[in-house]
């Protein structure tokens, strides 16, 4: 399709602001462009095509089957939106002081949030999940801070966290400590044992993993940390395969930070905002940063994160889709997850082994590096292969701990029929992978761009349009 | 896989190369087609300490980013800028494109021999 810059020509323009009546202010002369900018000059039904034709490109998940595992691409229900909307909360002012209503959601929202994780207090300020898991760390720090133990220096993180859990570890100036995987999926519990002492400040998991498995030891695994002096931190990115079953506050978690963006179905991907509120324990609240709303305790709050109240209407999102399904309906909503990934997981297994073959949670990973030593075809192939099947591709390679990795999650809200003809598109590129192998490293055929050359755009991006001379 | 004998390897999948005194620090034929094509490298900067087991620089594929593990520990003397510019050579070259040159060395990480290196990635495979 065409760029904006080669749509239009010269002089095409729309004139609908009136001239001004204050007088011009006049710029010094060194100030003042030499030529003018190169803007695009269109006609309105030019932008007016031009955005209609990036709209049709766009694959969303009202588009079709959208597995990216560890993202969560449930259905945001539109209920969401319309109330978000609503001109209370839409239109008000951050500093606006008659804000009871919106008060009143963030209380709600902390009461309900603290119910279903198992916490005592929970903050709206991070932006996303990294943000979150930021603050949880600048919590379990205060905490120390206020105990003498600055010498607690290390975090403690499994190899198959997200990128995000050592990365913010390293942001809060914590030493990270990797412990392995066991053979099963789950932390290795000897290794983790080694690595225990006086100068672990505390342990960051997500369970469910990343591998969507459920780590069984996690009650010895919290005991353990907490017997040495640490804390720990409960990365909530995958709370969909458990919320309304158990909370990580029984499971031991002292802190714990939600993606509202994906398990509590508001916009993500392509910009969200997203919201990554954070939870803790009673004897943490003190430290949380409060807002100019909410209030904060003045001396031991370790102080705003963010301006204001975080993204405000995310929460307005969230919260209206825990009322509206209410307690049972988010009970259903994880055990529908865990049911729709395993009943998927089941019929793409023979054309795709799965890297730890046990029942899995709300997502699972495969592993194709078999397939790419026999067949040539990579993660990379069978992902875009399967794009020509009308379907967005699932994550892939990743978690870094499995080889050639494709990590798959259906989510609660695709029926059974959009389950077997995901599972029909999956046999459809095995087979394509067993007889033409080739025709995959090409794939996709289907759309407007096919296969770019990542390394090269990688390497040597382009990121500027060059006019013609 | 391609695994010189001249070299000493780690189980991080780095090679070295002491001269003189100087350990000469790049990484391995398989971590390079492991990883994938190398698009970036963050370099250390010259003459910064650098300790076993903390990340000497770190490479990012198409795939994923991965730091190089220190296998000494000793002040940075000298760093491959070219690597910066070309970090395909990573790929292309894994045991001509050196990272960084480490002098000053007080400790190094248990090496591994050409054979050993070869059959500990046998066995991870």
């Amino acid at each position: 399709m065409k760029l904006i810059f080669e749509r239009g020509g010269s002089g095409r323009t729309m004139q609908y602001l009136p001239e001004g009546d204050t007088p011009k202010a006049v710029l010094p002369a060194h100030l003042l462009r030499q030529q003018p900018a190169r803007l695009p000059e269109v006609t309105e039904i030019e932008v007016g095509r031009h955005y209609a034709e990036l709209a049709k490109q766009v694959f969303g998940v009202v588009s079709g089957f959208y597995p990216l595992g560890s993202c969560t691409m449930k259905y945001n229900p539109r209920i969401n939106e319309r109330v978000a909307s609503l001109p209370g909360f839409a239109a008000i002012h951050p500093l606006q002081k008659d804000a009871e209503g919106c008060r009143g959601v963030l209380e709600l929202a902390e009461k309900l949030l603290c119910e279903i994780t198992g916490m005592d207090a929970m903050t709206f300020q991070p932006s996303a999940g990294a943000h979150g898991e930021l603050l949880g760390l600048m919590l379990i720090k205060k905490y120390h801070e206020q105990n003498g133990a600055l010498h607690r220096k290390k975090i403690i993180i499994p190899d198959a966290a997200h990128g995000t859990n050592p990365a913010s570890a390293s942001m809060a100036d914590f030493d990270v400590i990797n412990v392995p995987s066991d053979e099963n999926g789950c932390m290795d519990m000897d290794a983790f044992e080694k690595v225990l002492g006086a100068d672990v400040a505390g342990l960051m998991l997500t369970n469910p993993n990343t591998l969507g498995l459920f780590d069984p030891n996690v009650l010895a695994i919290t005991e353990k940390v907490h017997a040495c002096g640490g804390l720990c931190y409960y990365d909530g990115a995958n709370l969909n395969a458990i919320m309304g079953h158990v909370r990580p506050g029984d499971m031991g978690f002292d802190v714990v930070h939600l993606n509202l963006h994906k398990t509590f179905s508001t916009p993500h991907g392509g910009g969200g905002p997203g919201s990554g509120p954070v939870g803790c324990k009673e004897f943490l609240k003190d430290y949380m940063p409060g807002s100019a709303l909410m209030g904060n305790h003045p001396d031991r709050s370790v102080g705003q994160v963010r301006a204001f109240h975080g993204n405000f209407g995310v929460v307005v999102r969230a919260l209206t889709y825990i009322l509206t399904l209410g307690a049972d309906g988010i009970r259903e909503a994880s055990q529908t997850a865990v049911l729709n990934a395993n009943y998927l997981m089941h019929k793409i297994k023979e054309d795709f082994p799965v890297a730890y073959d046990h029942p899995c949670m709300h997502e699972f990973v495969l592993t194709l590096e078999q397939l790419k030593a026999e067949n040539g075809v990579s993660a990379m192939d069978v992902a875009k292969g399967l794009i020509d099947h009308g379907m967005h591709p699932p994550t892939m390679y990743f978690p870094l701990i499995v080889h050639e990795a494709l990590m798959v999650e259906p989510t609660e809200t695709e029926s059974r029929e959009a389950l077997d003809e995901a599972a029909k598109a999956f046999h459809a590129v095995r087979l394509q992978a067993d007889n033409d192998p080739e025709s995959l490293h090409n794939a996709p055929v289907s759309t407007p761009i096919g296969r770019p050359d990542d390394v090269a755009a990688a390497r040597d991006p382009i990121l500027r349009y060059t006019f013609p001379e | 896989m391609n695994t010189p004998k001249n070299l000493k390897y780690t189980k991080t999948h780095e090679w070295l190369l002491e001269e003189d005194g100087v350990y000469v620090i790049g990484i391995t034929d398989h971590a390079q087609s492991e990883l994938g094509d190398i698009v970036f490298i963050n370099l250390p900067l010259a003459d910064s300490d650098i300790s076993t087991g903390e990340a000497l620089a770190d490479v990012e594929s198409v795939k994923a980013v991965s730091d190089v593990i220190s296998p000494v520990t000793g002040v940075v003397s000298a760093v491959n800028e070219e690597l910066a510019d070309s970090p395909e050579k990573l790929n292309e070259q894994p045991y001509e494109a050196w990272i960084a040159k480490v002098r000053d060395v007080t400790e190094t990480e248990d090496l591994l021999t050409a054979e050993e290196y070869e059959a500990f990635v046998q066995s991870e495979a």
